[in-house]
């Protein structure tokens, strides 16, 4: 039996490199994968837990992870369709009309 | 089995007129006239019926003063004011006149505003103004007498504005408004004094307790002295009286069915009433009781003056009116308080016909107030013009007429008083003889010689039945309103000081033989006096007058001692002053102003600073959310992360 530390280490890996790619690339849909990979880093330490502690808690959360997840994704697709569609470009950099 | 019906549901006398003000002044602005006034006087004319039955029951229940607690309004620690209602004498004398003269006075009013806008509004104000009246006299406590006297303030100020958008018209309202609450103060000021010394503002149980107490010496200011001086400073505000008369011929903006309603008959009499009801109060504080004697004769005579030159109609009877009441405060303060009220009832009578009958006047000349531009009318308005002739010797005390037998009970009572009384005496019979002039100063103008005014364009008419018959039911009560005291002249009962007795003492009713021949010799000089009047003034305006240049004297007396002048230069310009450059320009302006937009002007400034976060960039959004997400992390973990940060150093 895989050691519950293995599980939560492989999730602390793969989220920092969710945040990184979230921070530090400009494709926008990069960012996107790299939200879902976030959130799949956080399934992963949930169904680990869930193993560890013998209950079911963990697995009801990721289900609902995952299906706010189709949502986003559902969501997200249909703005960066449109975003590519208006300005040609998938570089975040372009869309920044959202200030003062 | 009740028998006393009405009694035990006495709320419902006051309550009609509310009801009919509410409809009217809710749904009635697109009924026509006839539903209008159908709903007020069937309200006044039922609460007038219920007022009869409720005066059937009192006196079947032999005259026992009856009081009834409904329900508790105000209740704070052992201080309670209920909404108590009582009838007794003074109650029985003061309901019949509000409801009598008021549901008169609706009628008339039907004929008189009929081609007015704001009909529906002019009787949902009158009806208002009946129900704070019947609240006024019948509460049995001083903190919903209170409610009423309030209650009617406001009603007046409504209505003396009523033609609103004639800036004199709200100048006027605006100006008996702020008078009177500096009477009111005082009358606050004396209700918490009695409160602080009797624990109680209840009729009954603080005159109970005041009742046995020593009375107060003359000259000596005890706390009873107070409280009747500021209840009194009250009185004046309410009731006209020096220093405070000012806003009342002003109110003659008003409509004139309002002038003979609240300015003349009942609104105006609610001092002399408090006073009245107080008096067991008052009897204990002689030195309070001889400022309101005081006050009240010094009034009788100033108002008289001014009213000898006025030229508006309207002017000479609102003159004449606070000078009358005057006559009122002076019986109350020599004790005659039944005298007081006997003459309140029936200036009731004779003031409100006198109003009624200029209205009708002002009617006939198609809105024209001043007396020089009329004259020669008797022949062509006859019911008004024997109706207000009726009006005219009642006032001056001719014998058998109502003022006659109250002025003289009044005057007599001044003669007999302890303090000055010759000469409250002297200057009350000066004061009547002045009336007796101007009044009939006022019929000669108005009615003989010849007419001043253009025949072609002022179509003289005689008003309709709805207000000529109120008028002669007046003058019915005019001549016959004193008669109550007429065995009282050859040495029977006063019946009138008699049914008040039980409330008011029995003070001035202890005649002798003496007394009752000095009592007649008195009558006899007053009427000659009232004589005198009528002849001076049939001397001076018999003939064909003009109006003259004013010159001296009687200029003086036509600018009213330019009182309102004195006024304006000693209170209204330095407020005003100190209003608009401290006030406004200092405190409006600088604090208040300054707060508020500094407030504004600190949010936004830091709004400015805090905005360039805002740069549109998403990833630099990201960061931010990251760092909070470390900070959140940081402080949810920091018991935690403290000893193994800082632990491994020690």
């Amino acid at each position: 039996m895989v050691p519950t530390n293995y599980y939560l280490m492989l999730s602390a890996v793969l989220f920092g490199l969710g945040i990184v790619a979230f921070v530090f690339k400009r494709d926008i849909i990069t960012i996107f994968m790299a939200i879902e990979l976030m959130l799949n880093a956080v399934n992963l330490a949930f169904v680990a837990f869930s193993q560890a502690l013998g209950k079911p808690d963990g697995e009801v959360f990721v289900l609902f992870v995952i299906i706010v997840a189709a949502a986003e994704a559902a969501v997200g697709l249909g703005i960066i369709i449109l975003t590519a569609r208006n300005r040609r470009s998938l570089n975040v950099e372009n869309v920044n009309l959202l200030k003062l | 089995m009740s028998t006393t019906p009405i009694l035990e549901y006495l709320w419902i006398i006051p309550l009609l007129p509310l009801l009919g003000s509410a409809i009217n002044g809710l749904l009635g602005w697109k009924w026509p006239n006839k539903l209008v006034h159908s709903v007020a006087l069937g309200a006044t004319g039922l609460s007038f019926a219920c007022a009869l039955e409720a005066v059937r029951e009192f006196f079947a229940n032999g005259q026992q003063p009856f009081r009834k607690e409904f329900f508790d309004w105000i209740v704070a620690g052992n201080f309670r004011a209920g909404f108590d209602l009582q009838l007794d004498q003074l109650t029985v004398v003061m309901l019949l006149v509000v409801t009598g003269v008021g549901f008169l006075i609706h009628i008339y009013s039907t004929g008189y505003m009929a081609h007015e806008e704001g009909y529906f509004r002019f009787f949902s104000y009158l009806n208002l103004f009946m129900f704070f009246m019947l609240i006024l006299v019948l509460a049995a406590n001083y903190v919903l007498l209170f409610v009423g006297w309030e209650g009617v303030g406001l009603c007046s100020y409504l209505l003396i504005g009523f033609y609103f958008l004639r800036k004199s018209a709200s100048n006027a309202g605006n100006k008996a408004f702020i008078v009177n609450r500096i009477g009111d103060f005082g009358f606050m000021l004396g209700m918490f004094l009695l409160f602080r010394t009797f624990h109680t503002l209840d009729f009954n149980a603080l005159f109970a307790q005041a009742g046995p107490l020593p009375s107060e010496a003359m000259g000596q200011f005890g706390t009873l002295t107070i409280a009747c001086i500021l209840l009194f400073v009250g009185a004046t505000g309410k009731s006209a009286q020096l220093p405070l008369y000012v806003w009342l011929p002003d109110a003659m903006e008003g409509p004139t069915p309002v002038s003979a309603l609240i300015h003349a008959a009942t609104m105006v009499t609610a001092g002399v009433y408090m006073v009245a009801r107080s008096h067991v109060l008052f009897m204990h504080a002689p030195t309070a009781m001889y400022i309101v004697a005081i006050v009240g004769c010094a009034t009788a005579f100033f108002a008289a003056t001014i009213g000898l030159v006025q030229s508006d109609i309207k002017k000479v009877l609102a003159y004449s009116t606070v000078s009358q009441l005057g006559y009122m405060f002076l019986g109350c303060g020599v004790g005659a308080f039944s005298a007081g009220i006997f003459h309140l009832m029936t200036h009731a009578f004779f003031k409100a016909l006198l109003f009624l009958a200029a209205g009708s006047v002002i009617h006939a000349m198609g809105g024209e107030q001043d007396m020089w531009k009329m004259g020669g009318l008797a022949s062509k308005i006859k019911v008004t013009f024997w109706c207000m002739l009726f009006a005219t010797i009642a006032i001056a005390g001719f014998f058998p007429f109502a003022a006659f037998f109250s002025k003289d009970a009044i005057l007599f009572a001044a003669f007999n008083a302890e303090q000055s009384g010759k000469v409250l005496y002297a200057v009350g019979l000066l004061a009547a003889i002045l009336t007796s002039f101007y009044m009939f100063r006022l019929i000669w103008l108005t009615f003989f010689g010849k007419s001043r005014f253009d025949e072609h364009h002022v179509h003289v008419h005689e008003s309709p039945l709805n207000m000529t018959i109120p008028l002669m039911i007046l003058a019915f009560l005019s001549l016959t309103g004193g008669w109550f005291a007429l065995p009282a002249l050859w040495g029977g009962k006063n019946y009138f000081a008699d049914f008040l007795s039980p409330i008011l003492g029995s003070g001035e009713a202890a005649a002798g033989e003496a007394a009752h021949s000095l009592e007649i010799n008195l009558s006899i000089v007053a009427v000659v006096a009232a004589l005198a009047g009528l002849i001076v003034a049939w001397r001076m305006y018999r003939k064909d007058v003009k109006q003259g240049p004013s010159t001296g004297l009687h200029k003086l007396l036509y600018n009213k001692y330019y009182v309102d002048e004195l006024y304006n230069a000693a209170v209204v310009s330095p407020l005003m002053w100190l209003s608009r450059n401290v006030l406004w320009k200092l405190v409006d302006v600088g604090v208040i102003d300054g707060t508020v937009n500094g407030i504004a002007h600190g949010t936004s400034a830091v709004g400015d600073t805090v905005r360039q976060t805002q740069s549109g960039n998403t990833r630099s959004y990201a960061v931010w959310v990251l760092v909070g997400a470390l900070v959140v992390f940081v402080i949810i973990f920091w018991p935690v992360l403290k000893p193994t940060l800082f632990g491994a150093v020690r």
